[in-house]
């Protein structure tokens, strides 16, 4: 279980690592936090002629609250983004999700990006980041480009990220008073810290007079893609939501999804998983909405 | 697949060396470093056997390659040790609770409880669970582990009063 011989490019800038993307001609790849890339290496499942080492490049790594908008630089650590005040105040959803991804060693370098470039369908970072209607940056030597996360994934561990494109940064909205903002995350996995046979992620916006104004509900692991379902989001919108909406709402989930069988479980398993774990998530970021409100 | 001339601390000693990019931490701890208390177990990033601490926090040294610890600090299992080479409280507490079985996990799990150990001298349950939830062994069960870093957690905070 050794890798096969791959020359080793640090890179110190983006501009260099877009460089050298350029010149590897769809056969080099990026090493971020290397946790799903060593594996895959060792397994000789990824054999590239080069890998451009990102995670000495200054400008790739934290996260910074701009005027509407949270960005987190694609090689910041999975542990750096759970500790972080500006994730806990702004993101807690992500922050949620981020406590099922892995555990302290490979949170310690994993990176949020890399989560987001390797797009297995059961991850929970990408999922957060559609729950909360974030968009990727991608740059190459040609310029940038910014991809919703409805665009960006593609299929399973399949982006529309081009070979010669570089995962910059992941773009978070703000969106209302954070009061009034609810958020949940639930899974089932085989054990704590594994990838989820399904998760879900939800964020309830709540007027002030109770009623949900915007519901995003995200489904990991029941389909080839994290999804949103909007029927059901438009079912909770404008209500005060309560158990017969619930219901309604959750009645449309079977037929927006096609999951799979396999070793960890079946289809049908996860269709039963995914309602039941969307009530949990829509209530209680229901309940974590009107925490303030008495 | 030049090889490239790295130097890298590990337990406060500096090393240098010539290594081919594709070899990983962990073989240049083993077999360059001459320092074989990091186990190989998975290879992939699964079992936590090979959990070092890398710049100060823990990490599996089979998913770092040998080249991105050039000019980093890394310590291992060895590291716990006492100056004279005996056998730190960590250590101690493990034997004295029986946590090790065929041993096979025990330099990761001593990793992992040294790093929750110098960020939470008390732990409960939960943290260590949480702590060493990236380690898998097969013969104990655990409890005898848990049990183990409890007893060092006791025994530290005795040293320092």
């Amino acid at each position: 279980m050794k890798p096969a011989h791959f020359d080793y490019t640090l890179a110190s800038s983006i501009d260099e690592a877009i460089q050298c993307l350029a010149d590897g001609d769809g056969e080099a790849i990026i090493l971020a936090g290397g946790q799903t890339l060593m594996p895959m290496l060792s397994m000789r499942l990824a054999r590239p002629d080069m890998v451009i080492d990102i995670n000495e490049i200054p400008e790739l790594a934290g996260i910074e609250a701009r005027d509407g908008e949270i960005v987190i630089k694609a090689c910041t650590r999975q542990a750096a983004a759970l500790s972080s005040p500006i994730v806990n105040e702004h993101l807690p959803l992500l922050a949620k999700a981020i406590g099922n991804v892995g555990h302290l060693q490979t949170r310690n370098r994993g990176t949020v990006g890399g989560s987001l470039a390797h797009a297995d369908p059961a991850a929970e970072i990408p999922l957060a980041a559609l729950a909360l209607d974030a968009q990727v940056e991608l740059r190459n030597v040609g310029g940038r480009r910014q991809l919703t996360m409805a665009d960006y994934f593609v299929g399973p561990m399949m982006t529309a990220r081009e070979s010669d494109e570089l995962l910059v940064s992941l773009r978070f909205p703000t969106v209302g008073v954070p009061a009034r903002v609810g958020t949940s995350f639930h899974e089932v996995s085989e054990r704590h810290g594994d990838f989820a046979i399904v998760a879900v992620a939800a964020r309830i916006t709540l007027g002030g007079d109770g009623t949900c104004q915007q519901a995003a509900v995200a489904f990991g692991g029941v389909d080839a893609c994290p999804l949103r379902i909007d029927g059901l989001e438009s079912v909770l919108t404008g209500q005060n939501i309560n158990a017969k909406i619930l219901a309604t709402a959750v009645d449309l989930i079977d037929d927006a999804i096609e999951p799979s069988s396999d070793q960890h479980a079946s289809a049908d398993y996860r269709r039963r998983v995914a309602r039941k774990l969307a009530e949990r998530a829509i209530m209680e970021a229901l309940a974590d909405a009107k925490r303030d409100l008495g | 697949m030049n090889a490239m001339d790295i130097s890298v601390t590990v337990n406060g000693r500096v090393i240098r060396d010539s290594v081919i990019p594709r070899m990983s931490l962990l073989d240049f701890l083993r077999d360059r470093a001459g320092l074989t208390g990091t186990h190989m177990g998975c290879e992939h990033g699964v079992c936590g056997a090979c959990s070092v601490i890398f710049e100060g926090v823990p990490i599996r040294s089979c998913s770092v390659l040998a080249v991105q610890a050039n000019n980093k600090e890394v310590m291992t299992v060895e590291g716990l040790s006492n100056d004279d080479g005996s056998t730190g409280i960590l250590q101690d507490a493990f034997r004295d609770a029986h946590a090790m079985q065929c041993g096979y996990c025990i330099p990761g799990m001593l990793v992992a409880s040294h790093a929750l150990l110098e960020s939470n001298p008390n732990p409960d349950l939960d943290d260590i669970k949480e702590a060493i939830g990236g380690n898998i062994c097969r013969c104990t069960g655990y409890i005898q582990i848990i049990e183990a870093i409890q007893l060092a957690a006791d025994r530290m905070t005795e040293a320092k009063t």
